[in-house]
């Protein structure tokens, strides 16, 4: 497929490319400064993490915030969403973009401190970024670490990385103040996914005109996604933006059998109907506009022979589960939800659970210190406006389907 | 300069003991698990007196109350 | 003639402030339990914690007034606030001087807790439990009053009411139904740091 950037270069199944192949390949790092800000700014890179925030915006706002001291840098490799594979992937293969991301980082924003935050159950990816620290330079080993990221959905989210590495427990904590004014030891934190810092290492290199001279349908850059579900070969790959998810999948091979839905964004994201989703294309804006977000790239492509109701209960039981049950409304709103949706799956549709289904999805968002009962929430809704007829009849049945 | 008072809540501390929304039933009620549900909206200036006293009923000093300017 | 009056207005008050602070510490454990009744809103019951805890110090400070001022105790300003300063009943005296700087500690950390913030303020105000048996001992120990029949029984009612209190607050489940979900999470996402 044409446009691979990210993963161009050695076969994936090689693993990780060594430091020497991969300069010989790429050239010298670039060496960063205030004008990569602008540059970053001009190339429109949105954020790979799940916000799509602008990452020139976020780093000037960093760059601001440290004005007068030091900042930290943390590399979020924590990759909490089941289904998502991206970062593993480019973790365990192009370890040395990432980290040419990340002390281009370091350097820009003067910052005294990096942080490796890595999924500890990630072992592959573990050993590849800890094997490349190895081969780096000695200024930049000098003032890098690793942090193991527990395997917990909300682990990943920035205020709990920031946690982890300050107090040791890897909870959500209250914002504002957010980690790019006050993070690690007080100090204004960049926490930037490491897809995202792999693409910076590319910009830096060659500019912002290079990222967006590939894309389609108006849209700029690459991205990397994860196919799902019914496919033929789910797995990583890397599309221009803009691509729709109907080109996205058939790249893949195309679906194994019919589908009925399309889950844009893994389980922090959205049911579509499949009619409905096959031409969406993946570039930020356009999904801005239509209301949708890419998220972290999941691209999960539910069967028509699946039943809905059950996989939203099985995904809402999670979601209550990996609540950090520090805020009540997340804990026991998730947990009632959760109980709804196992109750209609297992016994059938009933009116009383449809009404307490509504009026907690308009109760409990905003309610918790992070987007966790948010997203859970957002996720609920485009179930059932996606299954809406499935909801409605659902038989006395627990269907036994493999997760 | 036109200023707002608003109730704000951190929710990690806010441990549903629910005192808030004795003190100030037209603004804060409490959902199933008696847990506050804020009003977002500005607190009218004859609720100011009782607001600061929910504020400082809260047994761990989870509500706020703030000034913020009001752009028009 | 005032000398009488002075001694007996050092007694009462002090009676009054070991039942107020009795009232005071029964009316915390219900805080914490999230007491409410019909017609007894939650709030009433900090907000009544709170009130009797300010009249407590009228009335010590009576009862401490009216000692030091008494010519028969021979005891000086310092007593008040050094403890074990007084030749007058020095061990039990101090105990008292020790009880009046807790809850005068505990009732200006509750004025001021929107400054020194929650943390601080919790950890002084457990001092509230050393609080009150020190001020009960004293009152036996210094009391002209130790063995006369009111007192005994006032200080049973007061002591028993305190003791019952506390109890049932230890065999409640907390009413924080949060508690054990949280600190399950916090445990599994905890890492020691290893660099």
């Amino acid at each position: 497929m044409s446009g691979l950037r990210l993963l161009a270069g050695p076969d994936l199944r090689s693993g990780a490319e060594a430091l020497a192949d991969h300069t010989r390949r790429l050239g010298a790092p670039a060496l960063g400064g205030r004008p990569l800000i602008e540059t970053l700014v001009r190339s429109g890179l949105g954020g790979r993490g799940g916000a799509s925030f602008p990452v020139g915006l976020k780093w000037r706002a960093v760059a601001a915030a440290a004005s007068k001291g030091p900042a930290v840098v943390i590399v979020n490799g924590a990759e909490g969403e089941p289904q998502s594979h991206k970062d593993k992937v480019l973790m365990a293969t192009r370890p040395h973009l990432i980290l040419d991301g990340a002390f281009l980082a370091a350097r820009t924003l003067r910052a005294a401190q990096v942080v490796l935050y890595i999924g500890e159950e990630h072992r592959k990816a573990w050993s590849a970024m800890a094997l490349a620290l190895a081969e780096r330079p000695e200024a930049e080993r000098r003032i890098t670490r690793m942090a193991g990221a527990p395997n917990r959905y909300v682990a990943g989210e920035s205020s709990a990385a920031v946690h982890l590495i300050d107090a040791g427990a890897a909870t959500p904590t209250t914002t504002p103040p957010f980690p790019r004014e006050r993070g690690v030891a007080a100090v204004p934190t960049l926490v930037q996914n490491v897809e995202t810092l792999a693409h910076v290492a590319l910009i830096a290199r060659y500019g912002d005109a290079w990222y967006r001279s590939v894309g389609r349908r108006g849209a700029a850059g690459t991205v990397l996604l994860t196919i799902a579900g019914g496919v033929k070969s789910p797995g990583v790959l890397e599309v221009e933006a803009g691509t729709t998810i109907e080109e996205a999948v058939g790249a893949t091979g195309g679906v194994s059998e019919p589908a009925a839905a399309v889950l844009l964004g893994g389980y922090f994201g959205v049911w579509l109907p499949a009619m409905q989703a096959w031409e969406i294309p993946l570039d930020g804006e356009a999904l801005r506009g239509r209301g949708l977000a890419l998220g972290c790239g999941v691209i999960g492509v539910q069967p028509a022979a699946r039943c809905g109701v059950c996989d939203t209960a099985r995904i809402m039981r999670y979601l209550a589960e990996e609540s950090s049950a520090q805020c009540g409304p997340c804990f026991f709103g998730l947990r009632a939800l959760s109980d709804a949706c196992s109750r209609l799956a297992e016994r059938g549709t009933n009116r009383d659970d449809i009404a307490r289904l509504k009026r907690w999805a308009v109760e409990v968002p905003g309610r918790g210190a992070c987007k966790h009962p948010d997203g859970a929430v957002m996720f609920l809704r485009s179930a059932l406006s996606t299954f809406a007829d499935q909801f409605a009849s659902h038989p006395a049945h627990w269907r036994q389907q493999p997760a | 300069m036109n200023t707002d008072l608003r109730l704000t809540i951190d929710r990690i501390k806010c441990d549903g003991h629910g005192l808030c929304a004795e003190l100030l039933p037209e603004l804060i009620s409490l959902d199933d698990w008696s847990y506050p549900i804020i009003d977002p909206g500005p607190i009218p200036e004859r609720l100011a007196p009782i607001a600061q006293r929910a504020v400082a009923t809260c047994p761990v000093l989870a509500l706020a109350m703030r000034r913020t300017r009001v752009s028009k | 003639m005032s000398d009488i009056v002075l001694w007996y207005t050092t007694r009462g008050a002090g009676a009054v402030s070991m039942i107020l602070l009795s009232a005071v510490v029964i009316l915390g454990v219900l805080s914490t339990l999230r007491f409410q009744g019909s017609g007894w809103p939650r709030f009433l019951t900090p907000a009544l914690h709170r009130n009797l805890a300010l009249m407590t110090l009228v009335f010590l400070g009576l009862h401490i007034v009216t000692a030091v001022v008494d010519p028969f105790t021979h005891l000086g300003w310092l007593t008040a606030v050094v403890p074990f300063s007084s030749y007058y009943r020095t061990f039990w005296l101090g105990l008292g001087t020790i009880s009046f700087e807790l809850l005068a500690a505990i009732v200006a950390t509750s004025l001021l807790r929107g400054v020194i913030g929650q943390a601080a303020w919790r950890a002084i105000h457990w001092l509230a439990y050393a609080s009150w048996p020190v001020a009960v001992i004293h009152g036996f120990g210094t009391g002209t009053d130790a063995l006369s029949g009111w007192f005994i029984v006032l200080s049973i009612v007061c002591v028993g009411s305190v003791v019952i209190a506390i109890a049932y607050r230890m065999v409640q489940p907390s009413p924080d139904l949060l508690t054990s979900a949280r600190s399950e999470f916090r445990s599994a996402v905890s890492r020691k740091p290893d660099q």
